[in-house]
């Protein structure tokens, strides 16, 4: 392939949307009330929208004939890149708010600068997809500040979400080598640009949360390099599921 | 976390120019919550520009027992009716 790193590049973006849809899908007909199962699931769309149009781009990068099926169902394990805090299973409702507010809050700041960059199709991309994460971080944010200050139970719940899901944050801001290779080429953001910031505004909606803000400095990584958590495995048979079994199945 | 959540009624404006039309209603626990769950449950297709909220409880409904008094005026009275005007053939809609 030609331009292996941006096609790497691209999936290193999407493949987040893509498994953290997977996981807000996995929700629909579960969520607490009707109106928020709603919420997740449309929640869960608007991701899948977004990787859908990430991998028509990698597919038309990649030059043969791979289509954006392929790429979404057709990978072995260790080719997803998407960050560990997205693969983490679903919990209680505070610990989803938690996991799509940590994830949110770095996505909309990604897509902000992505609009920026000179790769045409990114750039559209995300101007499309920038509506839409901001909505999720307003309804991510919300839940928090509704939990995090709501009754003692739920106030108990969302600080030990938050403080189990902590370790995930810093592999938002690793770079791999295709990053490394495509903030160079100008195309890519650099995602350590913002790591002070994003750190401070999920501070600002914690304190607002009366949450404290955890200060461990141990921090979990690999998604990214496509060594992934344990629970990965039983999310992508899930996925992948009628692909492998009835092969080139169209809906 | 209550059981049960109060109810919302949600009004939405499709266009400008028009009205705020009722749509449904909705569970929320507070106003805020209400206007996020009608964005979910109600506007996600383009259908409007705008969007009410109230808590079903503030509406003041006529009772279907006093029907009879409310919309069942005597229908002799044909003066109540406007309908001794000739309307000119451009007049469409009335």
């Amino acid at each position: 392939m030609k331009n292996q790193n941006l096609y790497n590049y691209i999936l290193g973006i999407a493949d987040n949307s893509l498994i953290l849809g997977q996981r807000l899908g996995e929700l629909c007909g579960h969520g607490p009330n009707l109106e928020t199962d709603i919420a997740l699931t449309n929640i869960s769309l608007d991701l899948l929208g977004q990787t859908r149009s990430y991998y028509q781009y990698a597919a038309s990068v990649a030059g043969d004939d791979r289509t954006e099926d392929d790429i979404a169902f057709l990978r072995l394990e260790r080719a997803y890149k998407n960050v560990l805090l997205v693969e983490q299973p679903n919990d209680h409702f505070g610990f989803i708010m938690g996991r799509q507010f940590l994830f949110d809050m770095y996505h909309a700041m990604l897509m902000e600068a992505l609009q920026n960059s000179p790769d045409e199709t990114l750039a559209a991309i995300a101007k499309k997809g920038i509506k839409e994460v901001s909505y999720h971080l307003r309804f991510s944010s919300d839940w928090v500040k509704r939990l995090g200050d709501g009754t003692q139970e739920s106030h108990e719940k969302m600080q030990e979400a938050i403080d189990g899901l902590w370790k995930f944050t810093d592999e938002l801001f690793h770079t791999t080598e295709a990053d490394l290779a495509m903030i160079e080429a100008e195309v890519g953001v650099d995602v350590r640009t913002f790591r002070d910031s994003y750190y401070k505004k999920v501070g600002e909606v914690l304190t607002e949360a009366t949450l404290i803000i955890p200060e461990s400095k141990y921090f979990q990584k690999g998604g990214k390099e496509g060594i992934h958590s344990e629970h990965m495995g039983y999310l992508l048979s899930d996925l992948q599921y009628m692909q492998r079994t009835y092969p080139n199945m169209k809906w | 976390m209550k059981k049960n959540w109060p109810l919302w009624e949600v009004f939405v404006r499709s266009k400008n120019g028009l009205e705020h039309r009722h749509f449904g209603s909705l569970h929320a626990a507070d106003a805020d919550m209400a206007l996020e769950n009608a964005r979910d449950v109600y506007t996600r297709r383009n259908e409007g520009v705008s969007i009410w909220v109230v808590e079903s409880t503030n509406i003041t409904a006529s009772n279907p027992q006093n029907n009879g008094e409310l919309f069942e005026p005597a229908q002799d009275k044909v003066y109540r009716h406007p309908t001794f005007y000739n309307l000119p053939d451009e007049v469409k809609h009335m």
